[in-house]
């Protein structure tokens, strides 16, 4: 399926962006540019703020400080088509796998020709076919996150945010996930996924955001973070000194 | 008259098909299931949106349905009486000693039921898909449809509380009613009359067939719903 060829949403430029619940600040003074293209790994340590910075940017929750600024307004609100989030447990309708791909496309008010023609490409793509009419519920963890990918994919979205998509799968599952995740860079889609395996995000990143405490600590190339990190804190991140 | 002697009695009158006796079956299952269907055509979506809308009152609400749920069927009835009444506010439609009155009767006591019970499984979805509609777009009563169709199954048993609620019913249709023969009287009002007559036979096959529809809708329903839940997880 060829990319949007509309006017991109991107960048998106986010600015001063906080998070706090119950006087509890969970996130502070965020500030990045997510460009165009390539995936960008959200790496932290648990509790650090990554998937909740991920729900921010799609729109999932308001921020109570700063702003997210899409190049074009369409990119404001979740459920625009333009970007799509795939969580780290699935969530599956209950519904068959095929009816999962058909739910948001008929949301979209796709009629059922168009809808059929996407939902065969994308079974095909992913290697669903012969799930396509199982209960998407009882499919195995990996099929069902490959569903979501492909669920994420049909609506063509320009961004797509990934929550720790391989946290519960096994290394089989995961290598198949990267490997959509690969074709998703090479088809042009931005990806910004939140992770704390350092191997996956030294096989798929292109730039990373390194969150402690709710902080943003580092902003950098992938080969940068990964060879020559700025901050101690990342350092001992990375030589696997866990930060509190 | 004995028990056996009662109940070979009873299995006569059912299989000679008895005019008097099927009239009284067809309009209790007829009124019962109008009442099932009108309250799950109110009571689906209105479950529906008091589990996603947040509103003062709300906790109030909810307390409220659930209670109305135990609400004694010839309180229900005595209302509805007062209601349908020639000096009450719904007295010129002419409702009152007619199975229209005895369907919103047995509407009142089952749609606190189908109301209560959609809004716990539609809430309990929505916990669970919440973030996912929200990511398509799909909030508030927008994602109503897919809660309700996914909840489907759930649901049905809602349904089926409902159906036994308002078909093992005596109190409100009875006063409602008027237990008119011929007209207005139904399988439960045909069995507390002729009970008290001792006309035993009559009220013994009565209640064997309440019994067996009550069985057989149930068996249907509970097979549908685990046919379902194996195509859809």
């Amino acid at each position: 399926m060829a990319m949007r060829d509309t006017a991109s949403i991107l960048p998106l430029s986010v600015e001063g962006l906080g998070y706090a619940v119950a006087g509890k600040t969970l996130l502070e003074d965020i500030t990045f540019t997510l460009p165009r293209g390539g995936l960008t790994a959200v790496l932290g340590a648990n509790g650090s703020g990554k998937s909740l910075l991920l729900r921010l940017c799609h729109g999932l929750i308001t921020p109570t400080r700063g702003s997210l600024h899409w190049a074009l307004e369409e990119g404001r609100r979740a459920g625009r088509q333009r970007h799509a989030m795939v969580f780290q447990r699935p969530i599956m309708l209950r519904r068959s796998a095929r009816a999962n791909l058909d739910h948001p496309l008929a949301a979209l008010g796709l009629d059922r020709a168009a809808r059929q023609a996407r939902i065969a490409e994308a079974l095909e793509r992913f290697g669903l076919e012969n799930l396509a009419e199982q209960p998407a519920r009882l499919l195995s963890g990996g099929e069902q996150q490959r569903l979501a990918l492909a669920r994420a994919w049909t609506l063509t979205p320009e961004v797509i945010f990934l929550d720790e998509p391989c946290s519960q799968l096994d290394p089989g599952a995961t290598r198949q996930i990267e490997a959509m995740l690969s074709e998703f860079d090479r088809d042009g889609m931005t990806l910004m996924m939140a992770t704390h395996d350092l191997a996956q995000a030294r096989r798929l990143a292109r730039n990373v955001l390194f969150l402690n405490g709710g902080r943003l600590i580092e902003e950098a190339s992938a080969e940068t973070f990964f060879n020559k990190p700025r901050t101690d804190e990342a350092r001992a991140f990375l030589t696997g000194n866990l930060l509190w | 008259m004995e028990f056996g002697a009662a109940i070979s009695a009873a299995l006569g009158l059912m299989m000679s098909l008895d005019p008097g006796f099927l009239g009284i079956v067809s309009l209790a299952v007829r009124v019962t299931l109008s009442a099932v269907l009108l309250a799950a055509v109110i009571g689906l979506p209105l479950g529906a949106m008091i589990a996603l809308a947040r509103f003062p009152g709300r906790t109030f609400v909810i307390i409220l349905i659930n209670a109305l749920m135990g609400l004694p069927p010839v309180v229900a009835g005595l209302g509805l009486f007062l209601l349908l009444s020639r000096t009450g506010p719904l007295g010129p439609l002419g409702w009152l000693f007619t199975p229209a009155a005895m369907i919103a009767a047995q509407t009142v006591l089952v749609l606190p039921i189908v109301v209560a019970l959609t809004r716990q499984v539609v809430e309990d979805l929505w916990l669970e898909y919440r973030e996912h509609l929200t990511s398509m777009g799909l909030t508030g009563f927008r994602a109503i449809p897919t809660l309700l169709w996914d909840g489907r199954f759930s649901l049905a048993t809602a349904l089926l509380a409902g159906f036994g609620r308002a078909s093992a019913e005596v109190g409100a249709v009875l006063i409602v009613g008027g237990n008119i023969a011929g007209y207005t009287r139904t399988m439960t009002t045909a069995i507390a009359l002729e009970t008290s007559k001792g006309d035993l036979p009559l009220a013994l096959g009565l209640g064997m067939v309440l019994l067996v529809l009550t069985l057989a809708i149930n068996a249907v329903a509970y097979g549908a719903s685990r046919i379902g839940a194996r195509f859809a997880g």
